[in-house]
C-alpha cells in the first residue's frame, strides 16, 4: 500500500530525515518509536504533503501512485489521514462544518454525491457515539477551546468520519489519561481493517497496550535503526534507546 | 503556502457587464444649471431647490478631505455627468412597464424584480443609474401603513415628511460629499415606518450604476416612528470600466422611541482590474440618530467592492437607553483601499454602543479601520464595547486601525479589544489535509472570522456575503 523509499527530508538546510525505508501492507499496524528529534513527526508532515519539509532524495508510492507528487488535499481524497500532534483552532468555523465541507470535498473527488445536512448529521450521530463526543463539542469552532484530551478525541472522530484509507497518528496519546486514552484507542480498533493501514508514532509503549502494532520500527536520528514485533516496544520501554544506539555503533565501527 | 500574486490578477468581477439601454445623461459638468434641470426633471418643490442650491454653494467652498488612508488622484468633478436615466420613463404602474433591458440586468444580477419569483418577504426597490425604476410589494406594505418608495416619488407624495426629516441627521454641509450629494443626489429609497408598526417584510433597495462616466448620487431616508420595527438592506454593483466612477451617497436614518431599525449593506461595486485601473470611488455618509428613549439602530455592512472606501456608518444616541450597533466585514483585494468604521456619540443616560469590526487584506490591499466612541458629560452610565480584528492574507498587504476615543463622564465603561493575524499556514494546511482545497480553507477561516457580522444579516444575506466574501477572494492563494 505504501512504499517509502530512501527518503532524505530538510527543512532549512538542515537534514532531519537520512534515508528512511519503510513499507506498509494493507491491514497492517507499524508503530514508530524513538527519541526526540529523531525525525518522527517529519515523516508524519512529509506523509501528508506538509510544503515546509523539502524532500532531497527518495520516493514514497502510495497505491502505485507517486505520493510526492500530489497536493495535500489530493493525498486527503485518496485516502490519508493524518491526525495532529498539536490540532489548530480555526475560530467560528463549527466543528461539524468542516467535517461536513471535508467529507464532501472527499466524496466529489471519488465521484460520489455529497452528503446532505441531514444525511450527514445522521452518518456522525454513529461515530459520535465511539468515540464519546457531544453534541456541544460537535458545533464548537474547530479545536477552540478544547481541553488537550478534547482535541486528541476530536481527530480521531474525524479519521471515524473520512475513513481513510491510510492514517498516521503523530503522538495521539500524548497528553492523555487513561480513559480518554482507551476512547482514542477503541476509535481506531473500531476502523481497523483488512484494507486500511495505520502509522503510529508515539512515545509510550502504553499505547501499545490498546492499539497493538504488527510492527514496531525505531526511529534514530533520521533512519529506522531497528524492527521487530510487538515485545520491540516493551524492551524500549524497559531499556529506553540508548543500547539501540549503542549497538548501531558497534555494527559500523 | 506561498501567496500567488500572479493568480490575484485572474480573478473575475462577474458583474461586471453593462446593460444597453437608451439613456438621458446630463452633460458633464456642474453648476447651478445642471442642479436646476435636475430638480425640473424631478417636479421638485421650491424649498428643495433651494436646500440644493444653498448645499452646492456651500459645496464650493469646502475641501475635499485628506486624512483617509487612501491614495488617489485628484477627482475632477467637472469632467463628472451628474445626472443619468433610462430615457422615456413612464411612471410604472407594473412590472410589464418596466423597459425588458433593465430587468434583464436584475435578473442577471440574480434580483428578480417580479413579485412571484421574489424571495418570500423581501420587497426591492431597484435604483438604476440616477432613478428609481420599480419599487416591488408597495401594495402589500401600504396594507400595514408602511411607505417605501423611491425619494423622488416621496417628494411628491409624502413632502411633510420628507421637508421634516430630510438633513435632519445630515446636514447639508456635513462634509464635502454630503453638500455634494446635497445639490445633486438623484435618487434613492425612502422608507416610513409608522407607530407600532412591525414591518411585515425585509426591504431592500438594489443600486446599479450603469451609465458611463455619470456618478450615483443617491439619498436614503428611513423614519421608523415609536415602537416601530424595520429591517432593510442595500446591494450595489457596477460594470467594470477602466474609469473610475464616484458614488457618494447620503443615509439618514431616524429612530423613535422604542423603534428598532436594523440596515445592512452588501456593498460589491467593481473593485477595479488587478493593476488598480478603474473601479468605484465609494464616500458615503451614513448616520442615524436614535431619539427616542430605547430606539435601536443597528449597522451591518459587508463591503467587498470599490477601489476606495470612505465610509463611517454611525450612531447619535440621543435617546435615554438607546442603543447602537456597528458590524462590519470590509474586504481589500488587489488594489483596494478602505478607510471604514464608525462614530458612536453617546448623548442620553444608560445609552450602549457595540462595534464589531472585521478587516481583512489580501494582495495589494490596504484596510482601515477608524472608529470614534464619545461618550458626553451627560451621558452618564454609558457603555462600549469594541473589537477590532484584521486579518492579513499574503505579505503584500496592510491592516491600519485608528480607534478614537473620547470619555468626559467618569461612569462610562469602555472596552476596546483589536488582534491583528496572518491568516495562519496551519490552519490552511490543517483543512487540505482534511480534503479542502487551499482556496477553500482560506474562504472557510475567512467565513469563520467573520462570522460574528454575518450572523446579523437576514439568513438570505448572509448566504450571499459569505459566496460573496468567497468570489473576492478568489485567487488570493496559490
Amino acid at each position: 500500500m505504501l512504499e517509502i523509499k530512501n527518503l532524505h527530508v530538510s527543512v532549512e538546510d538542515q537534514e532531519i530525515l537520512k534515508g528512511l525505508n519503510l513499507t506498509v501492507n494493507k491491514g497492517e499496524i507499524h508503530s514508530i518509536m524513538g527519541p526526540n528529534g529523531s525525525g518522527k513527526s517529519t515523516l508524519a508532515q512529509v506523509l501528508a504533503g506538509r510544503d515546509t519539509y523539502e524532500v532531497t532524495e527518495g520516493e514514497i508510492i502510495f497505491e502505485g501512485k507517486d505520493l510526492l507528487e500530489l497536493s495535500p488535499e489530493d493525498r486527503a481524497c485518496e485516502g490519508i489521514f493524518m491526525a495532529f500532534q498539536y490540532p489548530v483552532e480555526i475560530p467560528g468555523v463549527a466543528n461539524t462544518y468542516l467535517l461536513r465541507e471535508a467529507l464532501n470535498s472527499v466524496r466529489k473527488y471519488r465521484g460520489q454525491e455529497p452528503l446532505k445536512h441531514i444525511e450527514f448529521a445522521k452518518y456522525a450521530k454513529e461515530k459520535m457515539k465511539v468515540m464519546d463526543i457531544s453534541d456541544n463539542l460537535l458545533k464548537r469552532a474547530v479545536n477552540q477551546g478544547f481541553s488537550g484530551g478534547e482535541k486528541k478525541r476530536n481527530e480521531i472522530f474525524q479519521m471515524q468520519i473520512l475513513e481513510p484509507k491510510f492514517a498516521i497518528l503523530d503522538e495521539t496519546d500524548s497528553g492523555l489519561d487513561i480513559d480518554a486514552l482507551k476512547i482514542v484507542a477503541n476509535g481506531v480498533n473500531a476502523l481497523r481493517s483488512p484494507e486500511r493501514a495505520f502509522v503510529v508514532i508515539t512515545h509510550y509503549q502504553r499505547l501499545l497496550d490498546y492499539i497493538v502494532p504488527d510492527f514496531v520500527h525505531v526511529l534514530v536520528d533520521g533512519k529506522i535503526v531497528k524492527s521487530g514485533g510487538k515485545e520491540l516496544a516493551l524492551e524500549l520501554e524497559d531499556k529506553g534507546y540508548g543500547w539501540i544506539e549503542e549497538e548501531k555503533t558497534a555494527a559500523n565501527s | 503556502m506561498s501567496v500567488d500574486i500572479e493568480k490575484l490578477a485572474q480573478q473575475e468581477y462577474k458583474y461586471g457587464f453593462v446593460t444597453d439601454v437608451d439613456q438621458e445623461i446630463a452633460p458633464v459638468g456642474l453648476n447651478e444649471d445642471v442642479i436646476r434641470m435636475i430638480s425640473a426633471k424631478k417636479d421638485e418643490p421650491q424649498w428643495l431647490l433651494e436646500w440644493r442650491l444653498k448645499a452646492y454653494e456651500n459645496w464650493l467652498t469646502m475641501k475635499e478631505p485628506t486624512w483617509p488612508n487612501v491614495h488617489y488622484s485628484p477627482i475632477d468633478y467637472q469632467s463628472i455627468s451628474y445626472y443619468a436615466a433610462p430615457k422615456n420613463m413612464p411612471k410604472l404602474e407594473s412590472l410589464d412597464d418596466l423597459d425588458p433591458e433593465i430587468k434583464a440586468a436584475y435578473d442577471k444580477l440574480g434580483i428578480p424584480l417580479d413579485e412571484q419569483k421574489m424571495l418570500a418577504g423581501v420587497a426591492v426597490d431597484a435604483v438604476f443609474d440616477s432613478v428609481s425604476v420599480i419599487t416591488t410589494f408597495k401594495k402589500t406594505l401600504a396594507e400595514s401603513g408602511v411607505i417605501f418608495c423611491s425619494i423622488s416619488d416621496a417628494v411628491r407624495e409624502h413632502p411633510e415628511l420628507v421637508k421634516k426629516y430630510l438633513g435632519f441627521v445630515v446636514p447639508a454641509n456635513d462634509n464635502f460629499y454630503a453638500a455634494l450629494n446635497t445639490a445633486v443626489f438623484t435618487d434613492g429609497s425612502f422608507v416610513y415606518i409608522p407607530k407600532g408598526v412591525r414591518c411585515p417584510m425585509e426591504l431592500s433597495t438594489y443600486f446599479r450604476i450603469n451609465a458611463e462616466n455619470t456618478g450615483q448620487f443617491e439619498r436614503t431616508l428611513i423614519i421608523a416612528e415609536e415602537g416601530s420595527y424595520v429591517s432593510y438592506l442595500e446591494g450595489c454593483t457596477a460594470p467594470k470600466r477602466d474609469e473610475n466612477q464616484l458614488h457618494a451617497a447620503v443615509v439618514e436614518l431616524i429612530a423613535h422611541k422604542d423603534a428598532t431599525i436594523k440596515y445592512s449593506t452588501i456593498q460589491n461595486w467593481y473593485p477595479g482590474d488587478s493593476e488598480g485601473k478603474g473601479g468605484i470611488y465609494n464616500f458615503v455618509t451614513k448616520r442615524g440618530r436614535c431619539v427616542g428613549n430605547n430606539s435601536h439602530i443597528s449597522w451591518t455592512q459587508v463591503e467587498t467592492g470599490s477601489a476606495i472606501t470612505w465610509k463611517y456608518p454611525s450612531c447619535i444616541l440621543e435617546g435615554d437607553n438607546s442603543v447602537g450597533e456597528f458590524y462590519s466585514v470590509a474586504l481589500t483585494n488587489r488594489r483596494q483601499q478602505a478607510d471604514t468604521g464608525t462614530k458612536m456619540i453617546h448623548k442620553g443616560k444608560n445609552t450602549s454602543s457595540t462595534i464589531i469590526s472585521k478587516g481583512i487584506s489580501a494582495g495589494f490591499g490596504q484596510n482601515t479601520y477608524r472608529g470614534l466612541v464619545a461618550i458626553g458629560k451627560d451621558a452618564s452610565g454609558a457603555r462600549n464595547y469594541t473589537q477590532c480584528d484584521s486579518m492579513l492574507i499574503g505579505d503584500k498587504c496592510g491592516a491600519h486601525t485608528f480607534p478614537y476615543i473620547e470619555v468626559k463622564n467618569s461612569t462610562a465603561q469602555m472596552e476596546h479589544e483589536a488582534s491583528t493575524s496572518k491568516i495562519g499556514e496551519d490552519q490552511i494546511f490543517y483543512c487540505q489535509q482534511r480534503g479542502l482545497s487551499a482556496e477553500d480553507a482560506v474562504s472557510l477561516i475567512v467565513n469563520g472570522f467573520c462570522k460574528d457580522v454575518f450572523k446579523e444579516l437576514p439568513f438570505e444575506f448572509a448566504v450571499e456575503a459569505e459566496k460573496l466574501l468567497s468570489i473576492s477572494l478568489e485567487g488570493s492563494v496559490g
